[in-house]
This record gives structure tokens, sequence and C-alpha cells, in this order.
């Protein structure tokens, strides 16, 4: 960076430490590393200071030692006699499990608002823009205990259960899930001998969607024929899977939850606080996501959809060929930045006390041990892996779509 | 030769077609109802699936609202007063409103203190928001976080005083020396400082009785006030730390450069509970033993870090937005790099970035409802804690939380409008 | 172009002298692999009123923001003033104070008045008093024929209003030599004589000037030298009568031919 120029040699002299451009910058950087070196060695000599004089080691043994505690809800195999590193995995992988469901959901409801808050229709746009605005204004922390709160005051599960005579109060939908102040009771699928085939088939069926797709493009390119795609397609997608879903003689059957003498049995269960840890961060992101959409759209500039049509393209084709692809420019790197935020804002989890890697580590583990910057420190490097991992995917989509500009 | 009369293209109007009212089909309600609500069966179903919503909500609310209840001493009494019909228990509002406010600590005798810094904080405010207003009251903005500590905090107002003194001096030391050399000014302003505020150390001591105010400590502050002090603190102290991550984050020199990023990444790669996490349980080891932070102090520290690194990101793009010929302008001119980017860059910058800045500050302030997870206790931590915890309003949900969202829906709307009035003046100020 | 259009110039005051104004040796410069300026040779008399032309990408615009340290040349040296231009800031100050410049997109500051865009580097570079400051920038916007706009932002004037600030903005801080890159190329054709009278009445003051410019008819006029530059390197200087008359160059011809050929 620094240039070498042929001036007449001079001697090095200490005032060009300040005035030369060669050595400025390294001046400062050697004043800023120094700075940064004695404010590092004073916070690290307290620590070292504060832990000799309680006594303490930094240590992660405590990861190997059996956690002694109860989590109601896991994705693997755990009980109380597991250890801390087991608890620590469980809360991981529900951290994981609630940020997906609520990103694929708040996606969904933030599309859908934010088109439905461009319509003509009055009355639609205006109870859009009111979801929008009470949502991005009040915080999140208090939705999150609103919409447990509203969870909360579902029936019990006994509402479920006739009493001798009397019936339930209350019926299983569709003859297979209930909606109690507990959680949610859906059929679990079993998976009986033969359905990996069925799988398989439905995943080729897909595969097969998509190069009939492709097929029909190039048939369009190359010879300017047109191949219809949309009922084959909706063909492909169900006939083959279903017809050898019958044959194999239904493999894939349902386990569907049955009312006992307090509770449900059998099914899969969501638990509550999953249910309104996902209800609220939806909800809350949907409303900052259908922002996003709508300004996507509105940055496409109306002279776009002029010109296509002017050019003869039809509606559905201006959408898909012109408009998407420019608007989805603009929405898809802060709807990225969302979906972080919504696995940021899942820490929350311990509001209602839903076992995520905050509440598990960040909560209970380190009550119990007293390990509080081991603990710490494991939690922020999970947050972190994620977010830095998300920020580079979104890196390289950012500079895959970027616009070839002079 | 009449065909050619017939068929000449020369025309002249005579008299003028005045204007006639559209066909009906056009105009007034029926078109109005056409056009926005049913103008096909689509939009025909949305309108009827949304009248239905909100009626259903109407009818749902109205009772509640209507048959509320505002004086009662217990959730109990609610229910005996209202006999079994629909309606809310606001008396939960009219007898705890004090601690929603200002928590349970704070002495009742003071309240006015802080709801007279409050007041005055829109006057602090105003000459920051709203660029038309003559420049001389930007000095209510710099008087303000003195005369809102000692409202707020209590205490002889020789404190606050001594303090303005100090960057009074530091000020008229660094204008002395800037001229030669930006370094020095600084240096010289801080070491101005240091000596006044050093020497008024003693005077505040001896005159600790001097128009005093009862003195409140830290841990009484609670409820909505704390949210807004966080709030205020926080992001009045992260805009000079922003700036300069930000230009540190611009910088040539990798080492600051570096340093920038990786502080601005780390911070915004953690969720903000647990950094609060962090001013709990951590950061008192890193601090020197002996020394005792009070937690709103440990957290303001941690909270005003979280939004430094989001207000340096949106200061970036402002300052990438600049084009380059302003640098080079600058350059030409012979400014130095402190002279161009306090005088030509940053104005600039900064007032692209108002509105990025103001969805940040927005943002923090709701994000400061999180505190309660410290079990601090804010409006939430409030409400979660002592009031439904209490035998008499255990059971009070939505009044309460209703009462929470109102308020902070209330602020941050107000902020986001102005923010986005904000930005339709910047892009027509702009030609 | 308008090589044909006669512009009034009182040459009267428009002397060269002897006194090495600007002395460029055998400079070289590359944008990484890029070799962007070649084996420049260039000495400027005080006085003299010079014409750098040649395709785009051809390193006029660098050749001359290396003068005012826009750019850091690699090899070489250049000299301004009897001050060698180093990496010591000193130096660089020293130059930039002495050297006006005027750039393509006028780079004026929009959130600064007319006024205060030109009285800025006096008071904090030269240290002017501001009074003082603002006398000097009142005199040169009259010069410049727009002193009733001192109070109003750039953004509402027009273009050639805004160049004219800007050549305003640059003698405000007493330049002994002005360099010009290409400052008109952005500007609506009739504003573009606007700017040319300013500039061709700083050269009847008998200003040192450099300027990139495509405008054939000021450099007849004006130019006491023409200078074509191709790929990095200098092709051709001359006179501008025997420069258009009578290009040696194969080059040199064809961009004449291009430029001037209709």
């Amino acid at each position: 960076m620094t240039a070498v120029t042929d001036a007449p040699k001079q001697s090095f002299q200490l005032s060009m430490l300040i005035n030369d451009t060669r050595y400025r910058g390294l001046t400062f950087q050697f004043i800023a590393l120094v700075l940064l070196v004695f404010a590092i060695g004073y916070l690290v000599n307290n620590l070292i200071t504060n832990l000799d004089d309680q006594g303490v080691v930094l240590s992660y043994e405590f990861l190997g030692q059996p956690a002694g505690y109860d989590i109601n809800q896991t994705l693997v195999p755990y009980t109380s006699q597991s250890t801390h590193l087991r608890a620590a995995v469980v809360g991981v992988l529900n951290t994981l499990l609630v940020a997906f469901l609520a990103c694929a959901t708040a996606t969904v409801l933030g599309v859908f608002a934010g088109v439905l808050r461009l319509s003509k229709n009055w009355l639609i746009a205006k109870l859009m823009a009111i979801y929008v605005e009470a949502f991005r204004n009040v915080p999140v922390l208090i939705w999150i205990i609103i919409i447990n709160t509203i969870v909360t005051i579902l029936p019990a599960p006994a509402a479920y259960r006739a009493r001798g005579d009397t019936p339930a109060d209350l019926e299983l939908l569709f003859g297979g899930i209930a909606f109690t102040n507990r959680a949610v009771y859906v059929p679990a699928p079993v998976w009986g001998p033969g359905s990996g085939i069925v799988v398989a088939v439905f995943l080729l069926s897909i595969a097969a969607i998509f190069f009939l797709r492709r097929y029909a493009t190039k048939q369009l390119y190359d010879h300017g024929r047109v191949v219809p795609t949309l009922w084959p397609s909706i063909g492909i997608f169900f006939l083959p899977t279903l017809l050898i879903f019958f044959l194999l003689g239904r493999p894939i059957g349902l386990d569907v939850p049955t009312i006992e003498r307090f509770n449900f049995d059998g099914g899969l269960q969501i638990q509550r606080p999953l249910i309104a840890l996902w209800l609220a961060l939806s909800v809350y992101t949907g409303a900052f996501i259908a922002e996003n959409v709508r300004a996507g759209i509105l940055a496409v500039s109306k002279g776009q959809t002029e010109a296509s049509a002017a050019l003869g393209l039809r509606p559905g084709r201006i959408m898909s060929l012109v408009i998407l692809p420019q608007a989805l420019r603009v929405i898809i790197p802060p709807m990225i930045s969302h979906y972080l935020n919504i696995t940021k804002n899942s820490s929350l989890a311990i509001a209602v006390g839903y076992a995520d890697i905050t509440a598990t580590l960040g909560g209970i583990t380190l009550n119990q041990t007293g390990r509080a910057i081991e603990c710490i420190l494991l939690l922020m490097l999970f947050y972190l892996t994620i977010s830095l991992s998300i920020s580079a995917v979104m890196n390289v989509y950012n500079n895959s779509v970027r616009l070839k500009e002079r | 030769m009449s065909d050619t009369h017939a068929r000449s293209v020369a025309f002249v109007r005579k008299e003028e077609i005045p204007p006639a009212p559209p066909p009906a089909s056009q105009a007034g309600v029926v078109m109005w109802l056409r056009e926005n609500l049913f103008s096909n069966w689509f939009n025909s179903i949305l309108t009827v699936l949304g009248i239905l919503a909100v009626y259903y909500l109407v009818i749902w609310l109205t009772p509640w609202l209507a048959n509320g209840v505002w004086d009662a001493d217990s959730l109990s009494e609610c229910r005996e007063i209202l006999d079994g019909t629909r309606g809310a228990c606001f008396a939960v509002l009219t007898e705890r409103w004090n601690q929603l406010l200002f928590g349970f600590g704070y002495p009742s005798d003071a309240y006015w203190r802080p709801a007279l810094a409050f007041v005055l904080l829109f006057g602090a405010v105003a000459p920051i928001l709203f660029s038309d207003l003559p420049r001389r009251l930007l000095i209510l903005t710099a008087l303000y976080p003195f005369v809102a500590y000692w409202l707020i905090w209590g205490g002889t107002i020789v404190v606050p005083i001594v303090a303005i003194l100090g960057f009074v001096a530091g000020y008229v030391a660094y204008s002395q020396v800037v001229d030669r050399s930006f370094a020095g000014g600084a240096l010289a302003g801080i070491a101005a400082a240091a000596v006044v505020w050093w020497l008024g150390g003693f005077i505040s001591d001896e005159a600790s009785g001097f128009l005093a105010l009862s003195e409140v400590p830290s841990r009484d502050m609670g409820g909505f006030m704390l949210n807004m002090i966080l709030g205020t603190v926080c992001v009045s102290l992260s805009l000079p730390i922003g700036i300069v991550l930000a230009l540190g984050r611009q910088s040539k020199l990798p080492i600051i450069k570096g340093f920038c990023v990786v502080f601005i990444e780390f911070v915004r790669g953690v969720p903000l509970i647990t950094l609060l996490f962090v001013a709990n349980v951590v950061l008192a080891y890193f601090l020197p033993p002996g020394s005792n932070f009070d937690l709103i102090l440990r957290v303001i520290i941690m909270i005003t870090m979280f939004a430094s690194a989001y207000i340096a990101e949106v200061i970036r793009g402002g300052l990438a937005a600049l084009p380059r010929g302003q640098y080079e302008a600058a350059d030409s001119l012979g400014l130095d790099y402190a002279q161009a980017m306090r005088l030509i860059i940053l104005p600039q910058a900064l007032k692209i970035s108002i509105p990025g800045i103001v969805n940040v500050a927005v943002g923090l302030f709701k994000d400061t409802t999180l505190v309660s997870i410290i079990s601090m206790f804010d409006l939430v931590g409030l409400i979660r804690g002592p009031i439904l915890a209490s035998t008499d309003w255990n059971g009070v949900y939505w009044e309460l939380w209703g009462f929470a969202a109102l308020l902070f829906f209330v602020i941050c709307y107000g902020i986001s409008q102005y923010s986005q009035w904000l930005e339709r003046r910047l892009t027509t100020d702009q030609r | 172009m308008a090589l044909t259009e006669e512009m009034n110039v009182d040459t009267s005051q428009m002397q060269i002298s002897d006194e090495v104004a600007i002395s460029i040796n055998n400079m070289n410069k590359w944008y990484g692999a890029f070799h962007v300026l070649r084996d420049i040779d260039l000495t400027v008399y005080r006085g003299e009123r010079i014409v750098i032309c040649g395709p785009s990408g051809s390193g006029k615009s660098t050749l001359i923001r290396c003068i005012n340290a826009l750019e850091e040349h690699q090899q070489g040296s250049i000299e301004v003033d009897g001050t060698i231009l180093s990496s010591d800031l000193k130096n660089i100050d020293k130059i930039r104070s002495e050297v006006g410049m005027v750039f393509q997109h006028f780079n004026l500051f929009p959130h600064l008045t007319i006024l205060e865009n030109c009285t800025l580097a006096p008071i904090w570079v030269r240290k002017t008093p501001k009074k003082e400051a603002e006398e000097t920038a009142m005199h040169f916007l009259r010069k410049v024929k727009i002193p009733e706009q001192a109070d109003k932002y750039p953004g509402q004037l027009s273009g050639g209003q805004q160049q004219r600030v800007a050549i305003a903005r640059s003698l405000c801080m007493r330049p002994r030599i002005m360099l010009f890159d290409e400052p008109t190329s952005a500007l609506d054709p009739e504003m573009i004589k606007e700017v040319l009278d300013t500039m061709i009445e700083l050269a009847e003051e008998g200003m040192t000037m450099l300027c990139v410019t495509h405008e054939m008819g000021f450099a007849r006029q004006v130019a006491n030298r023409v200078i074509f530059m191709d790929e990095g390197q200098i092709v051709e200087q001359n006179e501008p009568e025997e420069f258009f008359k009578n290009p040696q160059n194969d080059r040199t011809k064809l961009f004449l031919s291009q430029i001037l050929g209709h």
C-alpha cells in the first residue's frame, strides 16, 4: 500500500513515524495494538486474580457429569441421568427445531401478509397493515408471553375423555388431533416394512417433475415448442406414490393419540412451550418479513411490468420471468437476516420453559454447576457458529445475484 | 370535389365539449366498493372473511372493555363486581400504576422527578430529530443527561455541575490545541476534563448537601422507567462508539479494521440474552477485584456494546453510500483525515443513516425487556414477578399484558412514524 | 467538435516563464498488474496552459491525479513548485495547497452552502480567519459570476453553476497551478460554454493549467501545448496549430479523425 518513490534518499528520522505515509499507518496500528494488548491483559489479569480469590479453576469436566434434571421435549433419547453434554445437545437440537419451524411459518405468513398488504382490497390491506405494525412495535418477549398465555387457556387433556356415559366435552379434530394446554397431539407416522420404497418413489417423482420442467424449457429454447407442464406435474406428484402405497398394502400407518386417564398416549406430542415459542416467533418475524416482501415488490419499478407487457408477455410470465427474479434480489438478503434473528430470538425460550440451548446450558446447567464462564462461552460459540455460517451463505448468495454493472 | 371534401383530414373545433359526470358505475360509493372490495371473486371472499374477523373481534372485545372494572382491590373483588358478566379488570392498572411505571422501590413522593425527566426528554431530543429547529437548542440536548441524572438518581446538584464543567474545560482545551493537531487536541481535552473532575470530586464531597434531592439507589429503578432509562442511555452511549467502530471498519489499517470487524461480528452473532448473562454472572470476573459495579451499570455496559455494533453497521452503510468524489475533493483541498471525516464525510453519512439508527433504537428499546430474564424488574419483569404472583392479582393476564404492549406500541410506533417521515424527507431533499 | 467556433481570448497576460512549475521524471504507475502510466516525462513551466487528450483509459486522468497525490505512483519522481512528492505527509499537504483540482463530477459538498464550500479549506487548512475567508470566497464567486447563489446549496444549482463553484472553491486556496479533470464532460451542451469561459478567464490571468478535456476548440484557442496520450504513454505533444494541422503519429491521426471528423 505504500509507495516506493525515488525521492532523494533520506536518513530515517523519528518524525517520519507520524509524517510519512509509509510509516504513519504502522505507527497508529502499533499504538492501537499496544492499547489492545494492555486492555486484554488488564481484563485477563482481573480474571485470574478473581478466580484465584475464589479458588476456581476453569474446566469443562462438568460436561461429563450427570445432569440430574428432566427435559420434557427431546429429539434424542435423554434422561435425568444423562450428562450435561447430552443436555446441551438436546438444547442445541431444540433450538434448531424451533428456529427451523418458525422460519418456515414466518416465511409463509410474511409472504402472504406482504402481498396482501399491497392488495387493491382496501379492507385486507388495512388489516395487514394493522398486523404488521402491531407486531413490529411490541417487544417479542411480550408476544411470547401473551401467546404462551393464550395457549395456556386451551382445554386440559381431560376434556377429551368421556366419563362413564357422558360423552367427552371435545372431539379429536379429524379423529386424531387434540389441542390441549399441555401439548398438541397429532398422529405420528409408523414406518412399516416397505415404507422406504414409498418414500423413494415419492422423491423420484419430485425429481421427475424437475426434469420435466427442464425438458419443457429446453424444448422451448431449441424448437420453440411449448410442452404442457402443470397437469403432468400434478399427476406425477400424486399418482406413482399413491399407486405404490396401495400396491404394497399401505406400509405407512398412523399412530393416533388416545386419551388415557389423565393424559394422551401415543401419537406425536408437541409440548406447549414449543407451540407458544414457535407461534410467537412466527407471527412476530412474519410481520418483519411482510415488510420486506412489500418493499421488494415495490422496488421493482412499474416500468418493468409495462415493458414486459408491451413485449407481449402474459401476467404469469411477467411475474415469473421479470418481477420475481428482481424482487427476490431485494427480498432474500433481509429475509436471511430475519432467519438469523429468529434463531437468536429463540433464546427467549427460557421465558416459557422450552428447553433450548440457552435454557439448558445457559440456564439449569449453569445454575447447578456454577460454571458461568465456561457455559456462557460455549453458548456464545454455538450462536456465533450459526450466525457466521448463515452470513457465509448470504455472502455467497449476494455475490451470485449481484447485478453485473460497470 | 365533394368527395375530397369528405375525405379531408383538416379539422377545427368550433365549440368546447363540457365535462360530463361519469356513468354511475364509475363514481361514488358503488364504484369505490367495487374497485376496492369486490373487484373479483377472490377479493370478495377476502373482504367477507376480513369483515367477519373484524366483527368477531369487536363482538368479543366490546363487552370486555365496556364492562371493565376500574376500581377494586383484587381480582376476586373484580369478579364480584362483574357478577358473572364478561369484563376486564382494569383495577389492577389503577392500583398498581405506580409500580408499573416506576418500579416498587422508587420512593412515591419522588415520582415527579422521573416524570419531569421524561417530559424534558422530548425537549432534549427535539433539536436532534427536527433539523429545522435552531441549532442553538442543541445545548439543551447536551445539558439533558446531567439534569436527568440528577432528577432520577438524586444527590447534590454539584456532581452533575462538576461533570458539565469537566466537559466544558475539556472542550476549551481541545479547541485551543486542535488547530495544530487533532490527536493533541483530544489528549489535551481529556487531560483538562480529568483534572476538573478530580478537583470537583473534593468539592462535591464537601458540598454533598447543596441543592440535594433524596438519593435513590440504582436497584430501586424499575418498571417502564427502567426500560426508558436503559433505552435512552444505551442508545446515546452507543452512537459515538458506533461511529468509531464504523470508521475503524472502513479503515485501511489491517489491525484496527480487524479488531472492529471481529467485535462487530461477534456482538451481532450472539443473542442479547447471552450478553445479559455475561453482565449478570461473568462480567464481575473481569472487573478489578473488590470493585462493585451494580447490576444496572453492568447491564448498561453490555447493552451499549450490543447496540453500538448494530449502529456501526448502519453508519457503515451510510459511509459506503457516499460517492468517492467526496473523499477525493476533501483530499485535494488538503484536509487531513480528522478534518475530512468531521467536516465532510460524517455529517453526510450520519444524515443518511438516521432512519437506520432510529430503527436500531426502536429494536433496542424493545429488547430492554430482556433484562426481566436476568431478574431485573422492568415493566415485563414486574408483571411476571411481583404483580402476577401476588394473591390479589394472580390471573389478570390480559389487562396487564395489553397495557404493557400498548405502552411499547405507542412509543415504538411513534418513533417509526418519525423515521418514515424523515426517510420521505431525505428522498425529496436530494435533488 | 466546435473547432471553428471562435472564442475571444486575450493573450496579453499569457506569458510563459522559464520557471519550472511541475517536473515529472520517468514516472510509472501500475494498478495491480496493469501498467497505467509508462515512463512519463513532462516539464510544465509557469504560465503554461496544457491540454491533455486521448482515448478513454489512456491514463490522462490518472496522470493529473498523481500530481495531486490522489493516486500514488510507484516509480519516478514528481516535483511540484520545488517540492518533491514523497510519502511525507508534509510534502503532500504542501503540494495540495499549491495545486487546485476540478473534478468531472464537481464533488461539491452537498451538505454545505456554496459559501461554506468555498471557505471550508481556507479556514481549516490555511487557518484564515472566517471573515477574511468569506471575503475571498465572495471575490472568486463574483469572478465566476454567481455571487448571488452564495447561500444556496449545491443541489439547487445547475451543473454549469456547480462546476463554476468548484473552480471558485479551488481558487479560494490561492493555488499556483490548476488541474482540470474533464471539467465539462458531465455537463449539458448549453452549460459547457459558461465553464469554458471561466477557464479562459483564468488562463488570461496567467494561471498555470493542466487540463484533461476533449474540447478541441478550447485546446486550439487557449492551450500553448497539446499532449496526446494513449495506453499510458505520451504519444505526441506539440503546439496546438501544428498538433491539429499536422499530427505525426498514426494513433494521433486516428484519434483526431474520430473526434473531429464527421
